[in-house]
């Protein structure tokens, strides 16, 4: 399978993708017939609440990074996009919902841990991330030393929220809330000086149209975080096709492409796609 | 004004000024108050017109996000409803029972559902349904969300419609033995309907609850009702305040709805119940309660007859029996 | 079976602590806040009587999430209303109280109006007929009877409000809920987790309900 990466796939998963972030489509841009069809549909959880990676937007539809990634893997499986089925996977439950198999793999902003890669496996990463600030636009944090004056805000009992507090910022105001968006709020009106959590996901925020221009991410780099698929444990062939599809997806391009579109209007710069690890 | 309060004379041309002054002052604490919220939120640009007008020009958060979000919420509160009220009866009858080995597990098993967080019943029956059933995964939130509600629930009901048979004159049971109808005969065809008529103001008021508590399946189990679309369309639109605001009117017109409709069944009841010599009376506590609204007169003649029930568990049973979110 | 509670990490606790402290903060509060609401809507002034109504129809019908979220998002960081404090975390902490007050005085409200009602009427009016006026009937004859009345609704909206205190978590307050949030987020192990808190809960509820049964029993008015 992974030897046919014909180009014309490639090239109509990023132009489905494009579509996908423009107006969130529906449509099943003819393409992958490459694909050999691997079964009825293909199940993928990723999240719904987090612009430019996993959103359900108002047309009912899925975009972002993590939607354009899942459809170029399930099309390198042999799966049409509309063979894909989205299924939220809220944070506490993704490691159980490997388990039970309601979902085939899990591509939502999913980080690489020790604890979770006991309970699940993880192909990839595809995409390197790094906890940051996202300020109102025209504002600065320049070095990581200045954060300990600031109020911050993220998502309660996350592990960017946690960093904060034991690691580079232990005097800074941290105001927790439940989701980002209240975050955002916050920040609109003053009562925080910065929003934190991962990049991308700070990107995905500033990029939405409503938001553009309001606010831009300070570009500092306080804590690596891998992105990978999640998978089944132990499922080291799934790991070996996401792995190829991924490397397929980076080489042709697709990859930076689905960057763009989705993180690209916040000015943000991501990494080069990372080293995907042999075998873990 | 037909009925005055008994805690109070009808005002004399003093009091008149003196309850007129009161409204004045009271006014214009309220107006100070919403006049500095309206002020505040309109500095920081929570009134912009871009936030709300969304509402109204884009029907797709309608059709995508809150209408299916309210249909989820009603599902999940109908079936929970369905399922724990006859669940709930049993175990009240449980608790009754004059053999040990049946009220004990029940007072067991009432208690202990009661005192855990209804949110992490929903973990439960979730991880439960997904080890130890085939329950498909698109339907098993609603299963969770459900079975977590129905077990609080049915516990919560059960402790009323106990409190509403204990609440009823002794003569009723003693009668019923009197000509003949067996243990029970006597609870399912003379003290229970007494009881359940008598409870429907906290029935509903459960029922409320129950609403309201769907909401704690969205976050953690990602069970679709309207408080979870609501952060989507928050999402979508950056309009946080908005879009809680609108989940909350929504929930207090759906509320609102369904205590008035109960308010109408119970009058019905009641009416249906005159005559029988039960007193039963007109309850306060009901939140939709008109007459009430409309005098705030709290009856107390009404409900005199019936002050000789055991003060813990008569009448006062029924009103916030869980305020759960 | 629990080898991932780490105490050293993990302030168990300290959460725990703070949910006792939410509950007992929101408890008085809203004893307070629900006998003056109580009074209002019992009260000769009608647009007293309109405003208690409104008032708890609007606060019993909005989910608890919600309104604690307004407290926080709303009150103290839009409209900069910071409870008298600087630090982000106290602020949280009184917010969260201000928002249970606001939800639970409605039920104390309403368990206050039906304990009234039991209170027999030759009471009232024999109080008024040796000259109180309608605050001392209410104060000094009829609030005395009915408080005994309603201890044991009272004590299911107390054991009600102690599980409530975990929607604190969603503006951050580091209570229970936030705890076991912050352990689900970490560990990666869900059941244990919530069983651990769920027994933390069942300990804090069931004597305070069991207490509080008897103590309803105790100071009924025997009539």
């Amino acid at each position: 399978m992974r030897l046919r990466k014909a180009s014309a796939l490639a090239a109509s998963v990023l132009a489905l993708s494009l579509a996908a972030t423009a107006c969130g489509s529906g449509d099943d841009e003819g393409g992958s017939e490459g694909g050999s069809g691997g079964g009825d549909s293909i199940t993928i959880g990723i999240k719904f609440d987090q612009p430019g990676l996993g959103l359900q937007t108002p047309d009912g539809d899925y975009a972002g990074f993590d939607v354009d990634v899942a459809t170029y893997i399930a099309g390198e499986l042999g799966y049409e996009p509309d063979q894909i089925e989205f299924v939220e996977s809220p944070s506490g439950d993704r490691e159980s919902m490997l388990q039970r198999g309601d979902v085939d793999f899990i591509v939502a902003t999913y980080s690489i841990t020790e604890e979770r890669e006991q309970q699940v496996s993880f192909a990839g990463p595809y995409f390197l991330a790094h906890q940051d600030l996202l300020v109102r636009a025209g504002e600065t944090v320049s070095s990581p030393d200045e954060i300990n004056e600031l109020t911050l805000c993220s998502v309660a009992g996350s592990t960017s929220a946690q960093n904060v507090q034991n690691d580079f910022a232990p005097d800074a105001q941290l105001q927790e809330m439940g989701t980002y968006s209240e975050c955002l709020t916050g920040l609109e009106n003053g009562a925080v000086d910065a929003l934190t959590t991962d990049d991308s996901i700070l990107a995905g925020y500033a990029s939405q149209e409503v938001n553009q221009g309001k606010f831009e991410l300070a570009g500092l780099e306080l804590s690596d975080e891998y992105y990978g698929v999640g998978i089944p444990k132990d499922d080291t062939e799934l790991q070996q096709q996401i792995n190829d599809a991924i490397q397929s997806m980076v080489d042709s391009g697709a990859w930076q492409e689905a960057v763009d579109a989705n993180l690209g209007p916040a000015g943000y710069e991501n990494e080069p796609a990372p080293e995907i690890e042999a075998a873990s | 004004m037909t009925n005055l309060s008994v805690l109070y004379d009808a005002p004399g041309p003093r009091a008149k000024r003196r309850n007129a002054l009161y409204a004045v002052l009271f006014v214009a604490v309220l107006g100070a108050f919403f006049w500095w919220v309206v002020r505040a939120m309109n500095d920081k640009n929570q009134l912009d017109a871009e936030k709300w007008d969304v509402f109204v020009t884009d029907s797709r958060i309608w059709t995508t996000f809150l209408w299916p979000g309210l249909q989820d919420t009603l599902i999940a509160a109908g079936l929970s409803l369905v399922i724990a009220l006859p669940l709930g009866v049993v175990f009240g009858i449980g608790r009754l029972s004059d053999h040990w080995w049946i009220r004990r597990p029940c007072d067991v098993i009432v208690e202990f559902f009661r005192a855990v967080p209804v949110l992490l019943m929903m973990i439960f029956a979730n991880q439960a349904y997904a080890l130890w059933s085939d329950v498909d995964r698109d339907v098993r939130p609603l299963y969770a969300v459900v079975t977590g509600l129905v077990l609080y629930n049915a516990s919560v009901l059960a402790e009323i419609v106990r409190a509403g048979v204990l609440t009823l004159p002794r003569g009723q049971g003693e009668a019923a033995r009197a000509i003949g109808l067996r243990k029970g005969q006597t609870m399912v065809h003379v003290l229970l309907p007494q009881a359940v008529t008598a409870m429907l103001p906290a029935i509903v008021s459960q029922l409320v609850v129950i609403v309201k508590d769907t909401t704690l399946g969205g976050a953690m189990l990602g069970y679709s009702e309207l408080l979870s679309n609501a952060r989507l369309v928050s999402t979508n639109y950056a309009n946080t305040i908005a879009a809680y605001t609108v989940a909350a009117i929504l929930f207090i017109a759906l509320n609102f709805l369904l205590t008035s409709l109960a308010s109408w069944l119970e009058n019905r009841l009641r009416r249906g119940k005159r005559g029988t010599g039960v007193v039963v009376k007109n309850d306060p506590t009901d939140p939709a309660d008109s007459t009430s609204m409309a005098s705030a007169i709290p009856t107390p003649q009404v409900s005199e007859p019936q002050l000789a029930a055991p003060a813990g568990v008569a009448a006062p049973g029924k009103p916030g029996t869980d305020p759960t979110p | 079976m629990f080898d991932f509670l780490d105490l050293e990490q993990y302030d168990l606790f300290g959460a725990f602590w703070t949910t006792v402290q939410l509950t007992v903060y929101s408890a008085i509060g809203s004893l307070i806040w629900g006998t003056i609401l109580a009074g209002m809507r019992v009260s000769p002034v009608p647009i007293m009587r309109a405003f208690g109504t409104a008032y708890v129809h609007i606060f019993r019908n909005t989910p608890l999430t919600l309104i604690i979220v307004f407290c926080s998002l709303g009150l103290g960081q839009t409209l900069q209303f910071t409870m008298f404090s600087d630090e982000i975390d106290t602020t949280g902490f009184r917010l969260a109280v201000l928002g249970f007050i606001a939800y639970t005085s409605t039920f104390v409200c309403e368990a206050l109006r039906s304990g009234i009602n039991t209170v027999p009427v030759g009471q009232a009016e024999a109080a008024r007929a040796i000259g109180l006026g309608f605050g001392q009937v209410l104060r000094i004859v009829v609030l005395p009877q009915a408080f005994r009345a309603v201890v044991a609704p009272l004590a299911n909206v107390l054991i009600a409000l102690t599980k409530n205190t975990t929607v604190a978590a969603a503006i951050g307050v580091t209570e229970a809920a936030f705890l076991m949030r912050t352990m689900i987020e970490n560990e990666a192990n869900l059941i244990p987790i919530a069983l651990l808190f769920a027994l933390g809960f069942i300990i804090l509820t069931l004597p305070t309900g069991l207490f509080l049964g008897w103590l309803a029993k105790r100071v009924a008015v025997k009539r």
